[in-house]
């Protein structure tokens, strides 16, 4: 009678956002992440103790930071991973806005910490870079508008995305940066691409990167040298892909042992760009294979829960995500084994850095939240197909 | 905006005349296009995610499967002896003129260390201190406990040493692969060949440069990776120059002398068979260059005598003048010429060798063969102070010798400023202007050539290389038939070597004091002679400094009895090693004596 007269208790007619989250979350994917931050913090163990040594700190200062930051960045990867796509559609466009212009003020108000290139605002406590919290927003925004530009009577997204993309490349290149600027003009390569980019076009284009790339080599210093680097066959020991070649020699299969590895104290980025030789050197090749194995079981699978995905943004949003993370990994580990011409690049979750993981994490949180399960229209599939 | 037809306009019309809403019928048409696009683009997006998928996975592999061929090769840095054989290989060889090396590489280590690596710095240092004897324990352990993380501490090792230091089991003790240069023949030809040292020095190798001779006037055909492999073939022959360094010593420790040169040149093609200078140096350990404040350059045994002494040569000269008198055609051999002494020339007295006077009139070969100053005097003054420059600009005087050394560049004939009559006269007998031996060993062997300028070189030649004529054939005969004279009636009398038909002419000139003015008793000797006199070959010059012939009564300082006797002493144990047959006259037939019936 109470019920009848003041109402009934709300009664949730959907399931609960843990429980469905749970149910619809790439697993596998996830798992590969918190290991992968696992073995960063574990390489931090050893990787950033010269570091730390050399700054007159607490030995494992930089594990402790990481940790907290690492603990951050799951904690934003989770709840990212929990909005459904068209708030992480929102949260992509006001990343990239707020990142943007941050961008345009680097030249202003950023500080290069005399390494030669102007990409970070500097807080005292903690240092940002702009340039990682933009890929995430950026690939979305990217995915937003070549979609949009998919429907019937819709905005000439491809054009539009293309201006932004020109954009965003000047304003890294002048810092320069030029990895960063590649990884966009790739990530928008290869939306474009899974969006329905001719044939003919991907030729021309592929011809123009490697005619920009000629250019950038002949009018900057700094650029050519790192590819003389990586042409010139004969490896000068005393270069960071020397001492990083070395370690990955010396740890053969099985590694030196934790802790006795040598690299850390002779590389000055060994926390960061080259935490792959201090993980080669100490736990060896198979170590090397495991992270390898799980960047690849994260981007392959990312990849393929999106081949079913009907809706294109979704789909778009998710390619660039998942292409730019694996791509940056693999630049980070090409180098090391002078696959690939000498670039810094950090290697997501593992490398040291605040804003690095904390980019990753909220990549990585859209990346998740993009590729869950949810109906794809089976039944239909199904039935036409029996037509 | 493109207003975009209605579609479909047949059901379209029709449910306008039936008066329905016909925006239902659009929108319904709308969706179904956009379901059958979403469709097809979701077929091709499959397929392009899966490439890219393959594509991921297949460039994970290759940087996995590169980690695997990188982690699987051997580390380089432990491995010093690896790359022993490269480093091996790296400057090339030098041998003589037969093949016999002259200077060849040895692997050998460097040592270093890491202070920070070490574990007890000061037994270390003590221990190495017992090991090198120049170290000091001292010294050492304050330097590996001041900071620094790494210090050479020697840049060769022998193999015991080497050993000894692994003994000390330090892990902050660091070998580095070396490559030494080695002068098996120890002294022999040590100023041909100078020396090397170490440029940039890494700890996997070290840069070997050379510092004098050579190694320093070729370095660069030495370093030439594409010719390391072949040999740099000096013209030296080491069986020669062994023997003449042999009797050059002999010499000047009977002579009493300072030091000395002697050249043995190829008339043909101005290869220097043999180049020594004594007293010498061993090239494997080069003494320190720096020398005393007084001392003077010739007093260090790097001082290379044959090429960078510059001295006054004496009547070694006169041949010159005579010579360009015959080639300008001012007279004959046989032609008789004022000698009368002594000859007064402005305030200048131009006397003879102990005040004799072999006029009123001697011939031109009674000048050369008796080294009458005033004979040669009056000829200088026929021919005129320009042309005998140009001669003697022509035959190389004016320059520095062309040789492959370092220190020939360096060594410049010294030269009068002016040119006035007097510097004429005494020029022509080899005073006041100063040249090296090699100068004077160079145009006697241009005489010899039949009157062709020949260029000295120290690396082997396959033939005569093109040089000038500056002198007729019949004159160069003739000169070299009068220095045979000087041989067998003049003052060289001792330099008969029977069969090798020595040709020479003897000098003697004081030494200019540094202050000025000159030396009564410190002299310059120099025997310039060519053989066979025939057929001249060879030119053999001896130059000693500081000479005195104590044997008989008084000291004796004529090149005739020093320089003269080493000289013959030489033709005659060389003669044989280059292949020069004797000329031996046929005793008559009624000396015979048959063996046998």
């Amino acid at each position: 009678m109470t019920e009848m007269v003041y109402g009934s208790s709300p009664v949730r007619v959907t399931e609960p956002v843990i429980p469905r989250w749970w149910r619809t979350i790439d697993k596998w994917s996830l798992t590969a992440i918190m290991v992968l931050f696992g073995i960063g913090l574990l390489l931090g163990l050893a990787a950033s103790v010269p570091l730390a040594s050399r700054n007159g700190l607490n030995d494992f200062y930089y594990v402790q930071r990481q940790a907290v930051f690492g603990v951050i960045a799951l904690l934003t990867m989770a709840g990212v991973s929990m909005m459904p796509p068209v708030m992480i559609r929102r949260l992509g466009v006001i990343g990239f806005a707020g990142s943007f212009v941050a961008l345009m003020l680097l030249p202003m108000f950023g500080t290069d910490f005399g390494k030669g290139a102007v990409r970070w605002f500097s807080f005292g406590f903690a240092s940002v870079q702009p340039s990682e919290f933009l890929k995430p927003g950026f690939m979305v925004i990217v995915a937003w508008l070549m979609a949009a530009g998919q429907d019937l009577n819709g905005p000439p997204g491809k054009s539009v995305s293309f201006g932004l993309t020109v954009a965003v490349i000047l304003l890294l290149v002048i810092q320069p940066d030029f990895g960063q600027a590649a990884l966009i003009l790739f990530g928008w390569g290869v939306i474009y691409f899974v969006a329905g980019a001719p044939m003919t076009l991907i030729a021309i284009i592929i011809g123009l990167v490697s005619f920009g790339g000629t250019i950038a080599y002949e009018s900057s210093e700094h650029f050519a040298r790192r590819i003389d680097g990586f042409l010139n066959p004969e490896i000068d020991p005393r270069s960071q892909i020397g001492y990083a070649t070395n370690a990955i020699q010396e740890g053969g299969f099985f590694g030196v042992g934790v802790g006795e590895g040598q690299v850390k104290w002779t590389l000055p980025d060994a926390h960061t760009d080259f935490i792959i030789a201090v993980a080669a050197e100490e736990y060896g090749l198979i170590l090397v294979l495991v992270i390898l194995a799980l960047y690849g079981t994260i981007v392959v699978r990312s990849l393929f829960r999106l081949m079913r995905e009907r809706d294109p943004f979704i789909r778009l949003a998710g390619t660039g995500l998942a292409c730019i993370f694996g791509v940056q990994a693999m630049i980070n580990m090409g180098v090391a084994v002078r696959l690939l011409p000498a670039k810094g690049m950090t290697l997501p979750f593992v490398s040291y850095g605040g804003s690095s993981v904390i980019a990753a994490g909220i990549t990585m949180g859209m990346l998740l939240a993009l590729t869950r399960t949810r109906p794809q229209g089976e039944i239909g599939d199904i039935l036409r197909r029996g037509r | 905006m493109t207003r975009t037809p209605l579609r479909p306009l047949a059901r379209i019309l029709k449910a306008r005349a039936q008066g329905e809403n016909p925006d239902v019928i659009e929108r319904e048409n709308l969706r179904l296009r956009h379901e059958q696009q979403r469709d097809a683009s979701r077929n091709r997006a499959e397929v392009r995610l899966l490439i890219l998928g393959f594509a991921f996975f297949v460039a994970f592999s290759a940087i996995g499967a590169r980690m695997g061929i990188v982690a699987t090769t051997e580390a380089a840095e432990p491995r010093s002896f690896a790359s022993g054989a490269e480093i091996l290989a790296q400057r090339a060889d030098i041998t003589d003129r037969n093949g016999r090396v002259l200077a060849t590489n040895m692997l050998t280590h460097a040592l270093y260390a890491h202070p920070k690596d070490m574990v007890d710095p000061a037994r270390v240092a003590g221990e190495l201190a017992a090991i090198f004897p120049e170290m000091n324990a001292e010294d050492l352990t304050r330097r590996f406990t001041d900071g620094r993380s790494f210090m050479w501490l020697r840049k060769v090792l022998s193999p015991e040493q080497m050993q000894a230091v692994h003994d000390i089991g330090d892990p902050g003790l660091l070998f580095g692969p070396r490559e030494m240069r080695l002068y098996p023949n120890g002294q022999l030809a040590a100023h041909v060949l100078g020396g090397t040292s170490f440029g940039a020095e890494g700890v996997h190798s070290a840069e070997v440069i050379g510092t004098a001779g050579v190694e320093r006037a070729l370095d660069a055909r030495l370093r030439d990776p594409a010719l390391s492999a072949t040999p740099l073939e000096l013209s030296i022959d080491l069986t020669v120059q062994a023997a003449v360094e042999e009797i050059l010593d002999a010499g000047i420790t009977m002579m009493n002398a300072k030091g000395g040169a002697a050249i043995i040149m190829d008339v043909r093609t101005g290869e220097l068979l043999s180049l020594a200078s004594l007293p010498a140096f061993d090239p494997n350990n080069r003494p320190n260059p720096v020398l005393p404040k007084d001392a003077e350059p010739g007093d260090s045994p790097l001082f290379n005598r044959a090429v960078q002494g510059v001295y006054e040569l004496g009547s070694t000269f006169k041949i010159f003048t005579t010579a360009q008198a015959m080639e300008l055609g001012l007279v004959g051999p046989d032609t008789m010429v004022d000698a009368d002494a002594p000859m007064r020339w402005g305030r200048h007295l131009i006397k003879e060798f102990q005040g004799k006077n072999y006029g009123p009139l001697a011939s031109v070969t009674d000048v050369i063969v008796k080294s009458s100053n005033v004979g040669t005097a009056r000829l200088a003054l026929q021919i005129g102070g320009l042309r005998q420059q140009a001669f003697l600009k022509s035959l190389g005087f004016f320059d520095a010798t062309p040789v492959e050394l370092t220190e020939a560049p360096g060594a410049k004939p010294l030269l009068p400023a002016r040119w006035p009559d007097i510097v004429t006269i005494t020029t022509s007998y080899g005073h006041g202007m100063s040249a090296s031996p090699l100068h004077l060993a160079t145009a006697y062997a241009t005489i010899a050539n039949g009157g062709i300028t020949v260029k000295p070189t120290l690396v082997k030649q396959t033939g005569p290389r093109p040089g000038v004529r500056v002198m007729r054939e019949d004159v160069a005969k003739e000169s070299v038939m009068m220095l045979r004279k000087v041989v067998t009636e003049g003052t060289a009398s001792l330099a008969e070597v029977p069969g090798y038909e020595v040709a020479g002419k003897t000098g003697t000139a004081d030494k200019p004091k540094r202050t000025g003015g000159y030396y009564k008793d410190k002299v310059i000797n120099t025997f310039a002679s060519v053989f066979p006199a025939s057929d001249p070959r060879y030119v053999v010059l001896v130059t000693l400094d500081e000479p005195v012939e104590t044997s008989g009564t008084e000291p004796r300082r004529t090149a005739g009895w020093t320089a003269v006797p080493v000289a013959a002493e030489i033709t005659r144990r060389i003669a044989p090693l280059l292949d020069i047959r004797p000329v031996v006259e046929a005793p008559p037939l009624d000396q015979l004596t048959a063996v046998r019936n």
